[in-house]
Order: structure tokens, then C-alpha cells, then sequence
């Protein structure tokens, strides 16, 4: 992988003469195209490894949609990017047709309507199932407000009826860290639902999980969706054709393959680099 | 449920206080002769002891409930240990051994002709109360602005801390920089038209101090029971995480940040004119460390603990470095090894002490 080669920042882009003329963070969320991502053109490279490869992304409003690839594919890089966390050499990430990510930090990202859940389980440990639920619903973020915070009836009627969707109703005031792995899991899928987002990006949901729950996550994620979009990485094969979604392959960065599971399964190219005898049956 | 308990270990503390300042004040005025007599010494040493909790205490919001290791925190203290001085240097007015009523002594002993500019103002009480919570505040505005921003964490950021009060004490004893150098602040004669040297006014101060905490330890325990202390919580466990959520860290990390020093320059002004000096020598980077030794031996993350810590820590050193003078740091490194073995939560850790702020796991 020659690094270098692939990596070139345009000279000139003659639609970005004046920087400052983009305008800067805009609020209002503008999805009247259908489209609730956009990311385009877009490359990173960490020291020489090519995470990200001109890559070109879009999800709709209130789809669906599996990201699936080996490991080192680029899946989580690419959450990254949305998030904020990350930001690439060279493209464009905009959110809706207003919001341009890249000119915005993690905190703005989030309560611009992005919500992600990590990978590993990343619940506060020390704070009891309630409190997480309670930081994670929308409302003030700023540190006064915060403090002068209440509850209300309505607030925590809110929350009891989150932690029944999510199991946890009998676990409500014991310590995150008290739970398992799968409750661990819901709770962070429950706290992504309570901050209300546009776009989920879920990443592997299914870890740890028993069969059960795997089928219920199936039926949250799936209701969840058509309101928000709603991205799911995923390595469990079973669970991605249990969500019935269209599925993007990525491979060294790049999309190798869109399309819905069975043409994923049939696709030559994604049989060699991913799939491999898994396809065979 | 959980409020509950918070609101029971702050009764008790509440009561604790209250209960030490009853009985000290009551044994105090006994008659000197009296078995149970406590001495003006034992008063203003306790007093001493009560600042360095509301120290503890101000260490204790950011370290134990935000996760921010200061190692500088005496530079706070010591600011505000300053601002108090200066005032009490103008009280001294014309009673100072060169009978300058314009100049304190060692400006005059300099050969200094006026007042520099960042000493007017010190002749008003009010002033220089504001000056008290200001200029540590200001500090540590600047310091975490930049600090939290460019998002130093762990142990860099404590070394930083570490390097800031260290600056502080060097630039503090340069005569030049006009508070009196090596020698510092002292001679002190009035507080508000009150006699320092007097028994009553050394109660008064106890007392004060005493208050001090108490009405710093409510502020804290409002904050740490409010959203905002659940912010603070999940910052400390889940950086990252907390920011998905879509919190500015930096700006909860600056506000508390701020906070926290300013309530260490309170803590400093009560010190001083208690102790009756105010040197360089408190920026030394060795007491930013005793006061993280005090937090972690009381009880990281909970405020009675860090309260606990300061109390008991500096109890068993004049106790020591009475008895056995040059054992005291070796006793007080034992003390904190064995207790980050054995009690990781420190003393407010044991089975019998509410808790506060965090949960046990299970039911």
C-alpha cells in the first residue's frame, strides 16, 4: 500500500476558493433531500496506513443500513469521522445539507442529532442505570443549566419507560458497572435513544449477547429505524440477515460492495476478501 | 434513595463541625487552670487545621469527582493567602518598625519611594475579599482555559500543575516582584480594627474557618448532587464518552476547575492570619502534594473523606514532628502506601461510613 501515492491533497479547489465563505456551524438541520450523510472523497492516514480510502458514503433518512468488512476495514475510522473524533486529510462530511461535521467538535456533533455506541460497552460505572439514562436525554448540556437541572414527573416517567424497553426497570438505581455485558449493551443502546438523534451509528450491538437478546436488539434496531437512520457495524453474519437491511462491504477503506444480503453473498469480490467459505452454503 | 443517604452523611458532617466548634469554643473559656482547657495555641492550630480542610475539600471536587489530579493547588491557597496578607501588611499603617504610614517595612527597607500599582486597593477589606476569590480564580481561568482545551490530561496535566506553583514560588521570592520576597508577609496587627494577637479574635478565626467549610461544603455537596456532579462523574470515568453525549468537557472541567481554586484561596485567607505569615514557601510544590496525600488518605470522592484526611493527617504531624521530627515524612509515605493498599477509598472507604457520590455495585 504506497501511502504516499494515494495520499494527495488537492491544489485548488475551485469550489472552496474563499474557506471563510462556507458557512460555519448551522443549527438547523436540513434533510428535505433525503439524505441524512453525506461523506465524500474522503481519506485518512495514520502515519502511513491507509485507514480510509477515498471513500464515499451516503445514508438516507430513516434507513437502515449494515457496515460490514474485515477487520481493519475502515469501520470504525469511519464512525470516527462522523463523530468528530477523527478528522480526515482530505473530502467532506456534511450532515443533512447544512452541516458540515468536519468544522464541528464531538460535543456539537452529538447534540446536532448524531448518537453513537462504542464498541465496548462505554456506560458510566459508577453512576446508577437512572443517571446514565438521565445525562443522556436531551436537554441542557451547558454546565449551569446542568446544575440547575430538576425533575420532572414527566422526565422520570420518561426514563422508567426507556429502562422497561430496555430490561432494565428492576436495575434502575444499581450501579452501571454492577451489570452484565449485555445489559451493559442495552443501556447503551437505551442511552442513545434517549439523546433522540437523527443518525445512530451502532457498533457492534451483538457482542456478548445471547440468542434472545440478539433477536430482541434485532426488533429494536429495526423499529428505531424509519424515524432515524440508523447505521449498524456488525460482525455476527446471523444478526446482519436478521436486520434485513442493505448492507455496504467496506474493504481497505473503501466501499467494495452495496447491496442487500444475498447479492452480498454472491459477489465475487466480496467472497474473496471477506466472506470467504461462509458463502458457500 | 440515593439523595437520601447524601443528604445523611452531610447532616453528619454538619453536626460533626458544628459539635467542634461548640466544644472548642465552651473549653476555651474555662479557666487556664481547668483539666479540659484548650489552649489559644491548640485553638489556632485547630483553626489552621479547619482551612486546610476546606483545601482538601477544593482538591477533592476536581481530583475525587472530576478526575483532575491538581498538584498545584497550594498556588491557589497561597494566592489567596497573599491577598489576605497584603491587607493586613496596610492595617499595620505607621506601627511598623520604620514608622512609614505609606509603605509596608520591607518596601522601605528596599528603598522603595511608592506603593506599586497592584497594591492599591488593599487598604479596603472588601476589595480585597473580591481580590481573595479573584486572582486564584483568574489563574486558574487562564491556565485550565488553555489546559482543557487543548485537552492535556492525566499525568501531564498534573505535571503542569506541578510546574505552574513551582513557577509561582520562584517568581515569589524575588524581591523585586514586591511581596516581600523570601521573607514574605508578616508583623501582622489587625484584622477589620480587630487585635490578631488577641484570644477572642484567634476564637473568632476558628470559628470562621469552622463556618468557612461548612458553607463550602454545602456548595459542593449542591453541586455533586445537581446533574452537574453526574456530569463531573462521567467525565471522570467516561471522558469520551461524555462528550458523544454531546457535554462540553472542557467547559465543565474549567467551571469546576475555577471553582475549586477559588475556594482555595478562601481556605489561604483564613490561613494566614492565623498562622501570622505568609512566604513563598507555601507555593512549594512539596504542599501541593501533602494536600493530594490528605484526599487520598481520607477518601477520594467523598468530601467528608478528603475532610477526614486533612484533619487526621495534619494532626498526626505536629504530633510527630513533635515526638520524632525527622521520621514525619517517612511515617507519612508509609501512611500513604499502606492505605492506597489496603483502603483504596482511603478511610471514608470503610464498611461503616455512608456513602456518597459513588455506589457499591450490586443490590
Amino acid at each position: 500500500m504506497s501511502a504516499a501515492g494515494n495520499y494527495q491533497k488537492p491544489l485548488i479547489r475551485r469550489d472552496r476558493t474563499f474557506e471563510f465563505l462556507i458557512p460555519q456551524y448551522v443549527d438547523d438541520l436540513d434533510l428535505s433531500h433525503g439524505t441524512a450523510l453525506y461523506l465524500e472523497d474522503i481519506s485518512v492516514n495514520f502515519d502511513g496506513f491507509q485507514a480510509i480510502n477515498n471513500l464515499n458514503f451516503y445514508v438516507d433518512t430513516g434507513e437502515l443500513r449494515c457496515l460490514i468488512g474485515p477487520n481493519g476495514a475502515g469501520k470504525t475510522t469511519l464512525m470516527d469521522i462522523v463523530t468528530g473524533k477523527t478528522r480526515p486529510d482530505t473530502g467532506s462530511a456534511w450532515f443533512g445539507q447544512r452541516i458540515n461535521l468536519l468544522r464541528m467538535d464531538e460535543a456539537q456533533i452529538a447534540q446536532a442529532g448524531i448518537g453513537r455506541k462504542f464498541q465496548k460497552p462505554s456506560v458510566f460505572e459508577n453512576l446508577s442505570v437512572f443517571d446514565n439514562l438521565e445525562l443522556s436525554m436531551t436537554g441542557t448540556r451547558t454546565v449551569w443549566g446542568t446544575f440547575r437541572a430538576r425533575m420532572s414527573r414527566e422526565t422520570v416517567e420518561r426514563i422508567e419507560s426507556m429502562a422497561e424497553t430496555i430490561n432494565l426497570s428492576e436495575q434502575l438505581n444499581q450501579s452501571a458497572g454492577s451489570l452484565s455485558h449485555g445489559q451493559k449493551q442495552w443501556l447503551e443502546i437505551g442511552m442513545l435513544i434517549m439523546q433522540n438523534p437523527i443518525l445512530l451509528l451502532v457498533d457492534e450491538p451483538a457482542a456478548g449477547m445471547t440468542h434472545q437478546e440478539m433477536d430482541k436488539t434485532v426488533e429494536l434496531l429495526r423499529s428505531l429505524s424509519g424515524e432515524r437512520a440508523v447505521v449498524v457495524v456488525e460482525h455476527d453474519m446471523e444478526f446482519v440477515r436478521a436486520l434485513q437491511a442493505p448492507v455496504t462491504v467496506l474493504h481497505q477503506g473503501s466501499v467494495l460492495a452495496e447491496g442487500s444480503m444475498d447479492d452480498i453473498q454472491s459477489n465475487s469480490d466480496v467472497m474473496r476478501v471477506y466472506l470467504g467459505t461462509e458463502s458457500t452454503t | 434513595m440515593r439523595a437520601g443517604k447524601s443528604r445523611l452523611s452531610t447532616l453528619l458532617f454538619i453536626s460533626a463541625v458544628v459539635t467542634l466548634l461548640v466544644t472548642v469554643t465552651t473549653l476555651n473559656q474555662l479557666p487556664a487552670g481547668h483539666e479540659l482547657h484548650v489552649g489559644n495555641f491548640m485553638v489556632s492550630l485547630l483553626g489552621k487545621y479547619l482551612t486546610y480542610a476546606i483545601l482538601a475539600v477544593a482538591v477533592d471536587l476536581v481530583w475525587g469527582y472530576l478526575g483532575i489530579l491538581s498538584l498545584g493547588h497550594a498556588a491557589f491557597f497561597a494566592l489567596g493567602g497573599y491577598a489576605m496578607g497584603m491587607y493586613l501588611m496596610r492595617q499595620i499603617g505607621d506601627r511598623g518598625v520604620y514608622g512609614n504610614p505609606d509603605l509596608p517595612d520591607f518596601m522601605v527597607f528596599l528603598n522603595w519611594t511608592e506603593l506599586p500599582w497592584y497594591w492599591m486597593g488593599f487598604d479596603s477589606f472588601a476589595f480585597t475579599a473580591l481580590m481573595i476569590l479573584l486572582v486564584p480564580g483568574l489563574l486558574a481561568f487562564v491556565f485550565g482555559w488553555f489546559a482543557f482545551r487543548s485537552r492535556v490530561n492525566g499525568v501531564y496535566l498534573s505535571i503542569i500543575t506541578q510546574a505552574m506553583t513551582y513557577a509561582l514560588m520562584l517568581a515569589f521570592f524575588r524581591n523585586e516582584m514586591g511581596f516581600g520576597g523570601n521573607n514574605g508577609l508578616t508583623d501582622f496587627k489587625d484584622l477589620l480594627g480587630f487585635d490578631l494577637r488577641s484570644d477572642d479574635v484567634r476564637l473568632g478565626l476558628f470559628i470562621a474557618s469552622g463556618v468557612a467549610l461548612i458553607f463550602v461544603y454545602l456548595l459542593c455537596d449542591s453541586i455533586l448532587r445537581s446533574r452537574l456532579g453526574k456530569v463531573a462523574i462521567a467525565i471522570r470515568d467516561a471522558e469520551d464518552r461524555t462528550r458523544f453525549l454531546g457535554y462540553r468537557v472542557e467547559r465543565v472541567k474549567l467551571a469546576l476547575f475555577t471553582l475549586s481554586a477559588m475556594i482555595a484561596g478562601l481556605a489561604g485567607a483564613l490561613y494566614v492570619p492565623q498562622v501570622g505569615i505568609i512566604n513563598p514557601g507555601e507555593f512549594s510544590p512539596l504542599n501541593s502534594i501533602e494536600v493530594v496525600v490528605w484526599v487520598a488518605i481520607g477518601g477520594r470522592g467523598t468530601l467528608y473523606g478528603a475532610v477526614i484526611g486533612a484533619l487526621g493527617v495534619n494532626y498526626a504531624k505536629t504530633w510527630f514532628t513533635g515526638a520524632y521530627p525527622e521520621a514525619w515524612l517517612f511515617a507519612l509515605g508509609l501512611l500513604f502506601v499502606l492505605v492506597t493498599l489496603a483502603l483504596p477509598k482511603g478511610i471514608a472507604g470503610l464498611r461503616w461510613f455512608p456513602s456518597q457520590g459513588k455506589k457499591e455495585g450490586g443490590t
